[in-house]
């Protein structure tokens, strides 16, 4: 198991250094001048030159590319242009925040998605089952942004039940996190019924309920345990997406985290933090895959073991 | 029974497709069917609520919030279909490449693949316009681009799978060069997933661009955009919740509208992928 964890690690490094070489590479690209894109027209010379070597742009990009990478090693993301503040400070200041978004946010999707689709499962073309996939249906097509901001039309506006924005307690973060999770919760519901339907079509649970086991212990012992690792999987993917969607969420409901911080950074043309926040994004995703995967072996007892 | 006597038998599909044709005619008649001009402006009668003249209301500048859909819907189309093309032709080019040459090239190339995929959904895009800049063409390019790694993936795929195929073996063994073997036997074969693909391509890329005009990062003001309408209506949302919600009604409609075809598409198409 440690072999397979640490080779795993060991296989993210490249892609990080991809995902690295990709953003530093996009920048280079950069129609004109990106010194003079950020300090504007009217910047004197020796302003773009002093900024020019602050970021290294007067190096070549191999030169910038190992530069970068070496400091990345010792922690080291560079300044923000913007606040002039260590990257990874900001970084580290905005990401509690949200982490605490997507955790909550997949916590409702897993639960309610799980939920919802087993029920639909085991009771196919009921009535819940076809309430539950035309709501799937609603929560893929609706922009969570739009959402958001009807639910703040609703809960806060209307009903004064819940904060309209911010963060510090817990009944700030009820809006946000449903809004996030409303996607998620629609795929999980999807992807657990189908695989739920599935493991039920198989053989082995035929067989148990031949021998006599009860329904429940059918659905609890054999079915969920197998339904259980395309839905993993799919959880993981999400997370994915929840990252993605932090970004609207944030702005939305003005959340002091990272998918904020990165859009401000965009306005600001502050690269230097752009490229941090997207490399956090990037390794959380990483890390994210590496516990779905752990999480196979321990579901799935033939799997990690020729790891 | 065909395709298209199976997809005609699914309803929800079917209301897809009357809602995509709906979309479609709204932005080719918008000029006829808008009931006022989109960049008129009317301070004095700023937010005003729906109503006889207003059908679906005012906007923060008195704008006719139906015409601004009607013709939103032009930049919603416009960005997708370009957008899909873009991602469909760059993942064609590059899948085929890699399933067809193989070797070092698809090593290259499918690491890249991986790499972008790393990104989460719209954290790519956004990377792309941070660095372009916004506007229309912009937004258009960066929707592409996030869908070129994920055609990629599903040519080289099935060339892979096709490659193996007897028929494959036996066109080249009877002396057909690559490119008609290509051209003849794998690419008709990879259309029907394509063509599914490519609708739920569709509705992703509409929710993508509104995504990105919401954060002020894709189309630009005056132009109506659904997500920029969204992004203007926030700002008077608890005094005057109509302008922001309306517009993302038209959203919802339009992205469920393709999710609805694509899905109907794929159980037609292909019965075996029949599930929930």
């Amino acid at each position: 198991m440690l072999t397979f964890v640490v080779r795993r690690l060991l296989l993210a490094v490249p892609v990080l250094l991809g995902v690295v070489f990709v953003v530093m590479l996009t920048i280079d690209l950069l129609p004109g001048d990106a010194v003079t894109l950020m300090l504007g027209e009217h910047a004197t010379k020796d302003a773009v030159a002093a900024l020019r070597e602050h970021l290294g742009l007067d190096k070549p990009f191999a030169a910038r590319y190992v530069d970068y990478v070496g400091r990345l090693v010792r922690g080291d993301l560079g300044r923000s242009i913007q606040q002039n503040r260590p990257v990874a400070v900001e970084l580290a200041d905005a990401w509690p925040a949200t982490l605490e978004l997507t955790v909550a946010a997949l916590l409702i999707a897993a639960a309610v998605g799980i939920v919802a689709g087993i029920v639909s499962a085991v009771w196919p073309n009921s009535v819940f089952d076809a309430i539950a996939r035309l709501a799937s249906l609603f929560g893929l097509s609706m922009p969570i942004f739009w959402t958001g901001l009807v639910l703040i039309v609703v809960f806060s506006l209307w009903l004064n039940w819940l904060p309209v924005g911010g963060a510090g307690s817990l009944s700030h973060l009820v809006l946000p996190a449903v809004t996030l999770a409303l996607p998620s919760v629609a795929m999980v519901s999807r992807m657990t019924r189908s695989a739920v339907l599935d493991v039920l079509g198989e053989d082995y649970v035929r067989t148990a309920r031949a021998k006599g086991v009860g329904e429940a212990w059918v659905l609890g012992k054999h079915a969920l345990r197998n339904a259980f690792i395309p839905i993993l999987t799919l959880l993981g993917l999400q997370s994915g997406q929840l990252m993605g969607g932090a970004v609207l969420t944030e702005t939305v409901f003005a959340w002091p985290g990272l998918g904020r911080l990165m859009v401000k950074a965009i306005f600001a043309r502050d690269y230097v933090l752009l490229q941090g926040a997207v490399l956090v994004f990037a390794l959380a995703f990483v890390v994210i895959n590496l516990l779905v995967d752990l999480s196979y072996g321990l579901l799935d007892p033939r799997v990690g073991r020729q790891g | 029974m065909t395709a298209w006597a199976r997809f005609c038998r699914n309803r929800l599909a079917l209301l897809g497709l009357v809602l995509v044709v709906v979309l479609a005619l709204s932005a080719a008649l918008a000029p006829w069917l808008a009931p006022l001009d989109p960049a008129r402006q009317s301070l004095i009668e700023k937010r005003t609520r729906p109503g006889a003249k207003y059908l679906l209301g005012a906007d923060e500048f008195g704008r006719d919030i139906l015409s601004r859909v009607i013709y939103g819907s032009r930049v919603a189309l416009l960005v997708g279909v370009l957008s899909m093309l873009i991602a469909l032709v760059g993942g064609l080019l590059l899948g085929t490449l890699a399933g067809f040459i193989g070797g070092w090239l698809d090593a290259v190339l499918m690491r890249g693949v991986e790499i972008l995929l790393a990104f989460p959904y719209l954290l790519l895009a956004l990377a792309i316009v941070a660095m372009l800049g916004p506007g229309v063409l912009n937004t258009t390019i960066a929707v592409g681009i996030w869908g070129v790694p994920a055609v990629t993936r599903i040519v080289r795929g099935s060339v892979l799978a096709l490659r193996e195929a007897e028929y494959v073996g036996a066109a080249r063994a009877l002396g057909s060069p690559g490119a008609a073997v290509l051209r003849r036997h794998i690419l008709p074969n990879i259309i029907p997933g394509l063509i599914v693909y490519a609708t739920l391509f569709m509705a992703n890329a509409i929710l993508l661009e509104a995504a990105l005009s919401f954060l002020g990062l894709g189309v630009q003001p005056p132009t109506a955009s659904w997500g920029l309408m969204v992004s203007t209506g926030r700002d008077v949302l608890l005094v005057a919740p109509h302008v922001a919600t309306v517009p993302g009604l038209a959203i919802m409609l339009a992205v469920l509208a393709f999710n609805l075809v694509g899905d109907g598409l794929r159980d037609a198409l292909d019965p075996r992928l029949r599930g929930g």
